[in-house]
């Protein structure tokens, strides 16, 4: 099993008991689907309603169900991981099924749960938030998420075909080369990423025309809310940082599929490019997933404090610094691969800077609860355990910068701990506080406080027994990625309790799935659209919101606009003082859907190198292109009467 | 809690904590960095876990809670200023630090009174190659080293890349195929070091152990001698075997082909980086 | 594509000065175009910092000097600058309304593009006849995808282009396909733009000694 002879890779996975069982489940899982859609009609509703919609809202319902499948995903590959490193010598896992988990793990977090759950609360607040009827580009937006939806599927079909990646979510090569890995993973890990990534940029572009050109009469940039702006930050940081991974994976692909040689060891391949184009993308990538989180808590602590958010102008120039030095940081992944004193130096510097504007964030938002009236709702709770996480991930983020300390800590459990510290306590708290903020809005129903709660309670108690130790795993020099270890390294009780403080997180997420299902069930509907006495526009819409949003669009006087009107003016924003006119709305399309499965075709055939396949959908996509390039009709006119008649089946008077 | 797994990390005995146990001046400054920046963020870190714990305690919404409540209350230069200002200055002490730092350490720990001791590390598929050019001598997996004595670590790599790394006696650096990269190190004690790879390079990455054995250096020269009078050489042949993927013991060679480091460096694209030029003339005699 | 954003549309206290500013669709569309365009020069910025590395590293095969023709690249400079000029004069005409103006100045700009990617195409076959090809040395990757992506990108903008001028043809000048226009003549301003950094960075460079 050690040895390096290369086998012929067998088209279906089914070599491993574990593996064969999965198919089995998701082949059962599939024909359910298919089942209960052909038994309750509901084929055509599907089509209608959800794959050709270009509404932003459903389009984030999207985004949200698949982050969470995702996270389901990752956590199992996570949960495997601890099982076996419970233990010495563990038994659970080959070396060779080990590195494949961690490999989908990371990339399936990061790239496949973190980012679709940015984009489902982008997409669900951002339009709401600014007053808009919805995205710039709605067609493009929809293309956007079949994008990644389908670069999804594609390294999730890995699994069951053609076996998944195993060089770790960096890719790292010569490691990622065909000498040191034969066979299919690796492509579909770099096609998979490539066709989301592409998405990925659509959606950069979008939102940043969106919040430039789409907001509502009066709403200056400083009376924009602050997750708006950190949308403007995100956006910014993948139109500049996702190029670069682009380039990277598309070189990796030549080098592979073509015999070329970038990062290859022989004929003058420097895989060290690869490694500094990864991080010029990876690092702002950390940036792209947390400053969302960063607005979603802003705008959580605020209403769930009752007060304005202390120091708005702090907290916008903190969001830009962040953007702008997250550019300025990327060789700190890398301290250890003989960079010179100087460049080491700076860039550790440039790292700890980010300490800053970070820090003045934490007590911004502390400064926005005091002399509030805190109410610790399922959202409020994700952001204040948000608080402690985040600043012992950021104390040893720049324990970490320090170059020479870097050298002790890197790649070792240290690493580990420090950076599912902030991804965690600080993506993953922030998306989930979201969610349950936003959740009424969605769906119109308010997630259940108690579930919530215990929810909560798992998954950060879990966290901390799961990770502190590995800090302390870091010190006595466990590295990262090693399947196995023996006994008497004293690294055993610690990995014990670590993998218990796993199972405890996997629980609270559980505990996730259960509240969402009884709250559908019997959740208390929001029949006011302001379930939380909440201070900006989205609040002002019936939940969920009609699909053309705003039948008129409020002039906006004042940040917090909802909170003013409601404070100053009976609950009632400024609206034009004219009749109700038609709304120019986008037609559903197919072709995004089409589009984006052309994609997964052609890379599917790449994958192979069944470069017959890769030209259909390359085929595919250019005809989808000219159709929609030809297609004049691409909009309609809401009559007047049909949003009198919504907007009084909401109970809202249409004058 | 940090803390706490801290005070675990340095007040105990315990041998196994390797980054707080430090073996020699080089992992001994890089403990000081760490405590340095641990101590200068905890100065952030428990005030703001305290100043929230009191926050969320007074400022509840609840029936006759006394708290003032100012709802627009939400600019405040001064206080602004203050929280600008902290992390400004504790960043620009760790900056300096950190700074004097990175360049102590690309120099030897001490100053070299004779020619230090130079072992050429070569990482494979999944395998340590130590190579001696001054004592001409070769291990795998194992190396002895004289203590108190800088010894300088040369590191390339004719597989993927992986990362040289010794806890106890200092930080580690990449093995880069095609790149030769300088690693100063030094023992004060004799005692047997833990070492391993760090950087992940496939299936056996998880069994790429060594051990780096410190000896006074009367030893260490006994150790050459007896490698040289009783152990079989590293021939051609048998490096090729070793560049094979899969898993050994450890194993000792009296002599190896000559330049084989070199050759190999050149092989892997090593003609393209003039930087490793330099290293390299400094360390093949 | 685009939602006309009444409220926008009213608030604008711009003066539309040209057709493809019209409409709040159009102007939306050109700015995000403008970004996408940006995205594309992050990338090429990545192939060039890549080629910038490698450029050296010929291995075994022919360095820069012994590859390049300056007759043959010097001529694919001037067809492609050339046409970036016949496509600033079709999207004037179109502005000045004049449909056939537009269409022909267009069908010139594609024909130049077209005999630009038949000289590229020409001296890649040229190139791995001689046995110089992508296999070679990470300098002749490096060239051949640079250089090839930028081939990729015009290839596309002659089918777009093309594809824009038939709508020209069919559906006359609008306010709906002025932007159109307008959007595929900044997409090949563009690429002439990064085509002049090809020629300074990869084949200046490269023959001159």
């Amino acid at each position: 099993m050690l040895r390096g002879d290369v086998q012929p890779t067998p088209f279906f996975v089914t070599g491993d008991p574990m593996i064969l069982a999965s198919d089995v489940l998701i082949a059962l899982t599939l024909v359910g689907i298919v089942a209960a859609l052909t038994y309750f009609k509901k084929w055509k509703w599907l089509w209608r309603e959800w794959l050709t919609t270009v509404d932003h809202k459903k389009i984030g319902i999207m985004y949200l169900i698949a982050a969470l499948l995702m996270m389901f995903r990752g956590g199992v590959d996570a949960e495997l991981m601890r099982t076996q490193l419970a233990l010495p010598n563990g038994r659970l896992l080959q070396p060779e099924h080990y590195d494949q988990i961690f490999t989908t793990h990371g990339t399936v977090m990061i790239l496949f749960m973190a980012m679709p759950f940015i984009f489902a609360m982008m997409n669900i607040a951002v339009p709401l938030q600014i007053g808009a009827r919805d995205v710039a580009f709605p067609y493009l937006n929809a293309i956007s998420f079949w994008m990644f939806f389908f670069g999804a599927m594609l390294l999730n079909l890995s699994f069951v075909i053609g076996g998944s990646p195993d060089a770790g979510w960096v890719s790292y090569p010569p490691l990622s080369e065909t000498p040191f890995s034969p066979g299919p993973g690796e492509n579909f890990y770099l096609l998979a990423l490539q066709t989301s990534g592409i998405g990925s940029i659509a959606t950069g572009i979008n939102f940043l025309v969106t919040i430039f050109k789409m907001r509502a009469p009066g709403m200056t940039l400083m009376r924009m809310p602050l997750f708006v702006w950190s949308i403007i930050g995100t956006s910014v940081l993948i139109i500049f940082a996702f190029p670069a991974l682009t380039v990277a994976l598309a070189l990796i692909l030549f080098d592979r599929l073509m015999g070329a040689h970038f990062f290859t060891i022989l004929q003058g391949g420097v895989p060290m490019m690869y490694i500094n184009l990864f991080w010029i993308w990876g690092h702002p990538e950390v940036y792209i997933v947390i400053l969302p989180a960063f607005g979603i808590f802003s705008e959580v602590v605020s209403t769930f404090s009752k007060k304005r958010t202390f120091g708005y102008s702090s907290m916008v120039a903190s969001i830009m610094a962040i953007s702008v030095i997250s550019y300025l940081v990327w060789a700190h992944h890398f301290f250890t691969m003989g960079a010179g004193p100087g460049v080491n130096a700076f860039f550790a510097i440039a790292s700890m800077c980010v300490g800053i504007p970070t820090g003045v964030k934490v007590f911004n938002w502390l400064f926005t609860m005091y002399q509030g009236r805190i109410r610790l709702t399922t959202a409020m709770m994700w952001a204040i355990g948000f608080i402690p996480n985040f600043a012992i991930g950021g104390a040893t983020g720049i324990m970490l910068a320090a170059a020479p300390a870097d050298y002790q800590y890197h790649n070792s459990y240290f690493l580990i701990a420090h950076f599912h510290q902030v991804l965690i306590g600080g993506v993953v708290y922030g998306m989930l506080a979201g969610m349950y903020y936003w959740w009424p809005k969605m769906f119109g129903f308010i997630l259940d406080d108690r579930l919530g709660k215990a929810a909560f309670w798992l998954f950060n108690i879990g966290f901390y027994v799961c990770f502190l130790p590995q800090y302390q795993l870091g010190f006595m020099g466990m590295t990262r990625r090693i399947y196995t270890y023996p006994a008497g390294m004293g690294w055993t009780t610690l990995n014990l309790i670590s993998t218990i403080g796993a199972y405890i997180m996997g629980i609270g997420f559980v505990f996730i799935v259960l509240d969402v299902l009884y709250s559908a069930w019997r959740g208390e509907r929001d029949v006011t659209g302001d379930p939380w006495d909440a201070r900006t526009l989205e609040w002002s819409l019936p939940s969920p919101a009609p699909h053309y949003n705003f039948a008129k669009i409020p002039v906006i006087t004042a940040r917090d606009a909802w909170w003013v009107a409601k404070q100053e003016n009976h609950g009632k924003l400024n609206e034009p003082d004219e009749p109700i006119a038609p709304i120019h709305m986008p037609k559903n399309s197919g072709v995004p859907f089409l589009f984006a499965l052309a994609f997964f075709v052609g890379g599917f055939g790449l994958v192979w190198e069944w470069y017959w396949l890769a030209a259909l959908g390359l085929a595919g996509v250019l005809l989808c292109l000219v159709t929609r390039s030809w297609d004049y009709n691409t909009d309609y006119y809401v009559p007047v009467e049909e949003i009198e008649h919504t907007e009084m089946a909401l109970r809202r008077s249409p004058t | 809690m940090t803390a706490g797994i801290l005070l675990l990390g340095t007040s105990g005995c315990n041998a196994q904590v390797m980054l707080f146990d430090p073996g020699g001046p080089v992992s001994r400054l890089e403990s000081h960095l760490m405590i340095w920046t641990f101590v200068l963020t905890a100065v952030i870190v428990i005030p703001v876990i305290g100043l929230l714990w009191y926050i969320v305690r007074r400022f509840r919404d609840v029936p006759g809670n006394d708290a003032p409540y100012k709802p627009d209350w939400s600019e405040s230069t001064s206080l602004e200023v203050v929280w600008w200002a902290i992390p400004i200055v504790i960043v620009g002490i760790l900056s300096v630090v950190t700074a004097k730092d990175t360049f102590a350490l690309t120099r030897p720990p001490e100053k070299l009174s004779t020619k230090p001791v130079t072992i050429q590390v070569t990482s494979l598929n999944w395998k340590w190659l130590f190579q001696y050019p001054g004592q001409k001598v070769a291990t795998v997996n194992y190396c002895y080293i004289p203590t108190n004595q800088a010894v300088q670590f040369v590191l390339t790599s004719d597989a993927p890349m992986n990362s040289f790394w010794v806890p106890r006696l200092g930080g580690q650096e990449y093995t880069m195929p095609g790149m030769a990269m300088r690693l100063w190190l030094q023992a004060d004690k004799p005692d047997v070091y833990f070492g391993s790879g760090a950087n992940f390079t496939g299936h056996g990455f998880a069994h790429m152990r060594f051990h780096v054995v410190a000896v006074p250096r009367a030893q260490f020269d006994n150790w050459v001698k007896q490698v040289k009078s009783s152990s079989p050489p590293l021939t051609e042949l048998g490096l090729t075997e070793l560049r094979k993927p899969g898993l050994t013991g450890q194993l000792t060679y009296s002599s190896y082909p000559p330049n084989s480091f070199t050759k190999m460096i050149m092989k892997d694209g090593g003609m393209y980086m003039a930087h490793d030029r330099g290293i390299l003339d400094t360390t093949t005699f | 594509m685009t939602i006309a954003h009444e409220t926008v549309l009213r608030q604008s206290h711009e003066e539309p000065h040209s057709l493809e500013y019209s409409t709040s669709g159009g102007r939306l569309k050109i700015l995000g175009f403008w970004m996408f365009l940006a995205t594309d020069l992050v990338l090429f910025g990545c192939l060039f910092a890549t080629y910038l590395v490698v450029r050296t590293h010929a291995a075994t095969g022919p360095t820069e000097g012994q590859l390049f023709d300056v007759p043959t690249f010097t001529a694919e400079t001037l067809i492609l600058l050339t046409s970036s000029f016949t496509c600033g004069l079709g999207t004037r005409e179109m502005r000045r309304g004049s449909r056939g103006g537009a269409v022909s100045l267009l069908i010139i700009t594609v024909l130049l593009g077209l005999s630009f990617v038949g000289l590229e195409v020409n001296e890649f076959v040229k190139y791995t006849s001689s046995g110089a090809n992508v296999q070679t040395s990470a300098f002749l990757s490096a060239f051949f995808v640079l250089v090839g992506t930028h081939g990729c990108h015009v290839s596309m903008g002659i089918l777009w282009m093309t594809s824009i001028l038939l709508q020209l043809m069919v559906k006359g000048i609008s306010q709906v396909t002025a932007p159109k226009v307008f959007v595929v003549g900044l997409y090949w301003h563009f690429l002439d733009v990064v085509w002049v950094y090809i020629y300074t960075v990869v084949y200046l460079m490269g023959v001159i000694k």
